[in-house]
């Protein structure tokens, strides 16, 4: 029973659906969430599962992979460039400076030199997953210390590479385990052939990013399955983990540049809102993983020794981390949520502990208790980022500087204030009326030969389903102001407006309609702003025609408003009266309703009404006095 | 030979009669261009550069319309608002109207009694058009006295081809400026000037 897969996965699930939303709800975080779920499952817990929570860990590393291709995704790679001093650094700074104050701590308890060297680089690296998905959770990324706790993160996993290169040096008894290494095909080549591979590696993923994939994704929308466009996206994801990994590369580092060199795509949007849930169930396994693989036994047995390692080195990381924050000009408040963010050991470390098990350059007993450490000190991020946001950020906020959400400038965000849903007629119509008055929209559109034609014209289109959650957030529907649904097919405009109330119902919502039925629909959903698509149209060359037919423009132009205005109001009241449950063939029931409106016509309006000076009728002695 | 531009506004001229002739008399003199505001610009969009342009080409400037509420039917007021720009028609560089002669023609339901002190409309029809005078002024325009057409509602079809031809014998004089100041200054309504 306990074997089968679905027994785990369903554990699984039920223990991230159980504790998360606890979690939430406690202003935890979702991180803490998975991690007590993962704690309760395992061997500490209920024993649901056993030690295999290791090698799901490794599986579950994928969604970091598939984070870091998210945030490529998101990281233009002009914005990239603009960071460049943060992250080489910042981020420089604090691996270098973090590995040799460690190193030093650890030669003075008398590890050896080389011992402490692995150990000071294994302690330098924080947690990719849980810092960014906290930071995202409470939407910090785009703040100060967002953006300096990335660059670390991003320098950290470059840091990776040449780290995996330098510990089979490190290692005291050289060649006992030679051939497990890094799984790398490559090793056998010389270091220079190896240097020319890696490189050659790099460069196939970005010309694929950049020449390849784009035709590809045009191709895959063009079928119409949604479901190809998902497995394309996570072949892309895994091919390139795969190639990196055969290489000796870190896969989250290739990921990371094949999103950064799809960041400028139009299928950018389509592209995250594909792996999005992948990334989120994995890295939630990988938490979970994390949370039951912590070793209390270990703990129980030496609790002094573990505890004061955790304490002692997040402090440590912790203050390096501070002072480099006021070097580089982090405002307090800010500095203490990226010094307290980082100060974890990650999850880099396991990979590196591994390895450096295998390498011969950590005994056994170290890198056991140090698994240990880096686990616990994980799971106390959520906790200590909480502490920090409760206890320390109120005292640090002065009144006004809030928490200091404002832009940065070397990252442009472009929150448009407008989002319009269907670029065809219609849609381009409005798109290239408000472009005219200086107002950007965010354009979705799900015809990939439209969007592909519309980019040369150098519009800024996306590709996608705008009927879909994931894609309306990333396309920035928490921060726009109005959406404008300007797509023909009814169902789908209707399907549109459920998400839109559901998920955004701070957006205004305005929405084209083909044409009467269409329009009760549309009232019946609560829609307040309803453009019949032919209405005015058709009231335009009325206007015309009368003219041909020698009526002042006026006049004409007067009376088709007046009519305009009659008809929405006639709109209104029948929708108001209409018997849905009555069955009516719609035939029979648009000839009586148009009946009604014809009627309705000539009793209630006067459309050639003067105003004030028509006494054309009266009698008009009052004025000849 | 100087040449006129009438500004015509008139919102629902197919139920005016007293216009209507006014219109066909006065359109078919020559040297009269005739300008229909409202027609040209149903929703009030008025294209300011045509409108100067037709300023330009001409010498006298009439602005033809109904005595609504003791002014002007509104178009006539956004175009003086878009079309007399600072520096064009007024202020220190303003000159491109400098010279030009300007009146109103009008007509009124109340008649000319009414227009009195001791009348229900308490002041002349002058007064109420001081705002157009002292545009007139601003833009170093001459400004003229009105030609008056009163007691519209009852006025007979006799009565009314008088007045149609009256005003088209003043355009004609007008054309060939055979009007000076000094035949206008003591007049209250020009229509004294051609009885």
């Amino acid at each position: 029973m306990q074997q089968t897969v679905f027994f785990q996965a369903m554990i699984y699930l039920a223990a991230a659906v159980i504790m998360v939303p606890i979690a939430k709800k406690l202003g935890l975080g979702s991180v803490l969430g998975y991690l007590v779920a993962g704690i309760a499952i395992g061997p500490a817990g209920l024993e649901f599962i056993g030690l295999e929570g290791q090698d799901i860990m490794h599986f579950a590393e994928f969604g970091v992979v598939m984070m870091l291709f998210v945030i490529g995704l998101e990281l233009e790679p002009s914005r990239l460039w603009r960071m460049r001093k943060s992250i080489a650094g910042l981020g420089g700074l604090q691996v270098g400076v973090t590995s040799l104050v460690i190193a030093g701590l650890a030669m003075a308890f008398k590890l050896d030199w080389r011992e402490s060297l692995a150990l000071g680089m294994i302690a330098a690296m924080s947690s990719t997953a849980i810092v960014m998905q906290t930071l995202n959770e409470k939407g910090w990324l785009k703040t100060v210390a967002g953006q300096s706790s990335f660059a670390v993160l991003l320098f950290q996993d470059l840091a990776i590479i040449p780290m995996l290169a330098l510990f089979p040096l490190l290692a005291d008894h050289q060649g006992v385990q030679e051939t497990h290494g890094t799984g790398s095909l490559v090793s056998a080549f010389p270091a220079w052939q190896q240097a020319i591979i890696v490189l050659l590696s790099v460069a196939i993923v970005v010309i694929t990013g950049k020449y390849l994939l784009r035709p590809v994704f045009r191709l895959m929308a063009r079928t119409g399955m949604r479901e190809m466009f998902t497995a394309t996206a996570l072949l892309l994801v895994v091919g390139i983990a795969v190639l990196m990994t055969s290489v000796g590369l870190s896969p989250a580092l290739g990921a990371f540049v094949a999103g950064v060199v799809l960041a400028n795509s139009e299928y950018r949007h389509e592209l995250e809102s594909s792996i999005d849930p992948f990334k989120g169930l994995l890295l939630g396994l990988f938490f979970i993983s994390v949370g039951s693989s912590i070793d209390f036994q270990l703990i129980v047995s030496k609790p002094f020794l573990i505890i004061g390692l955790v304490v002692g080195l997040m402090g440590f990381k912790m203050v390096i981390l501070f002072v480099l924050g006021k070097i580089f000009k982090v405002r307090n408040a800010q500095n203490s949520i990226f010094s307290i963010g980082l100060s974890q050991i990650g999850e880099f470390a396991f990979v590196l502990l591994s390895f450096s098990a295998q390498q011969g350059v950590l005994t056994k007993d170290i890198t056991d208790t140090m698994m240990a450490v880096v686990a616990i000190s994980m799971a106390l991020t959520p906790l200590a980022m909480m502490i920090n946001e409760k206890l320390i950020l109120p005292r640090l906020c002065t009144v006004g500087s809030g928490m200091e959400v404002q832009k940065v400038s070397d990252i442009e965000e472009q929150d448009n204030p407008v989002i319009i849903a269907g670029y065809g007629h219609f849609g381009n119509t409005i798109g290239r009326f408000l472009r005219a008055n200086n107002v950007e929209a965010t354009v979705l559109d799900n015809d990939s030969d439209n969007v592909d034609f519309l980019r040369r014209m150098g519009l800024k289109v996306y590709y996608g389903d705008a009927t879909r959650y994931e894609l309306l957030d990333i396309a920035g529907a928490g921060k726009a102001q109005m959406i404008i649904i300007a797509i023909s097919d009814e169902e789908k405009r209707l399907e549109l407006i459920e998400t839109v109330k559901k998920h955004f119902p701070n957006l205004h919502i305005l929405v084209r309609s083909t044409n009467r039925n269409d329009a009760y629909d549309l009232m019946n959903a609560g829609i307040m702003h309803i453009y019949r698509e032919t209405f005015d149209t058709s009231l335009r060359l009325g206007i015309d025609a009368l003219k041909l037919l020698g009526h002042r423009a006026h006049e004409a132009t007067r009376s088709a408003k007046t009519f305009f205005i009659h008809d929405e109001r006639t709109l209104k009241h029948l929708s108001s009266i209409r018997n849905d449950d009555e069955y009516v063939t719609a035939v029979r029931q648009h000839i009586e309703e148009l009946e009604i409106i014809m009627r309705a016509d000539q009793e209630a309006v006067n459309l050639r009404s003067l105003g004030g000076w028509d006494r054309k009728s009266e009698n008009s002695d009052y004025h000849t006095t | 030979m100087s040449k006129i531009l009438i500004q015509f506004a008139h919102p629902t001229l197919s139920k005016s009669n007293v216009q209507k002739t006014l219109e066909t008399h006065g359109r078919n003199v020559k040297g009269v261009t005739f300008n229909d505001l409202y027609e040209h610009y149903p929703d009030l969009y008025i294209d300011v550069k045509r409108e100067q342009q037709l300023l330009l080409q001409h010498d006298v400037i009439i602005f033809q319309h109904p005595f609504y509420w003791y002014s002007s039917p509104p178009i006539l007021k956004q175009w003086q608002d878009l079309v007399l720009e600072y520096n064009w028609a007024y202020g220190p560089e303003g000159n491109a109207l400098a010279g030009k002669k300007i009146f109103n023609v009008l007509s009124c339901g109340g008649g000319k009694e009414a227009y009195k002190e001791t009348g229900y409309n308490r002041f002349p029809v002058n007064q109420f058009l001081l705002p157009f005078n002292q545009t007139a002024h601003l833009c170093k325009m001459q400004y003229m006295p009105p030609f008056v057409i009163h007691e519209t509602y009852t006025i007979s079809e006799e009565e009314l081809e008088f007045y149609g031809q009256q005003y088209a014998s003043i355009l004609k004089a007008l054309v060939k400026d055979e009007i000076a100041p000094h035949d206008y200054q003591h007049v209250e309504y020009l229509n004294e000037l051609h009885q």
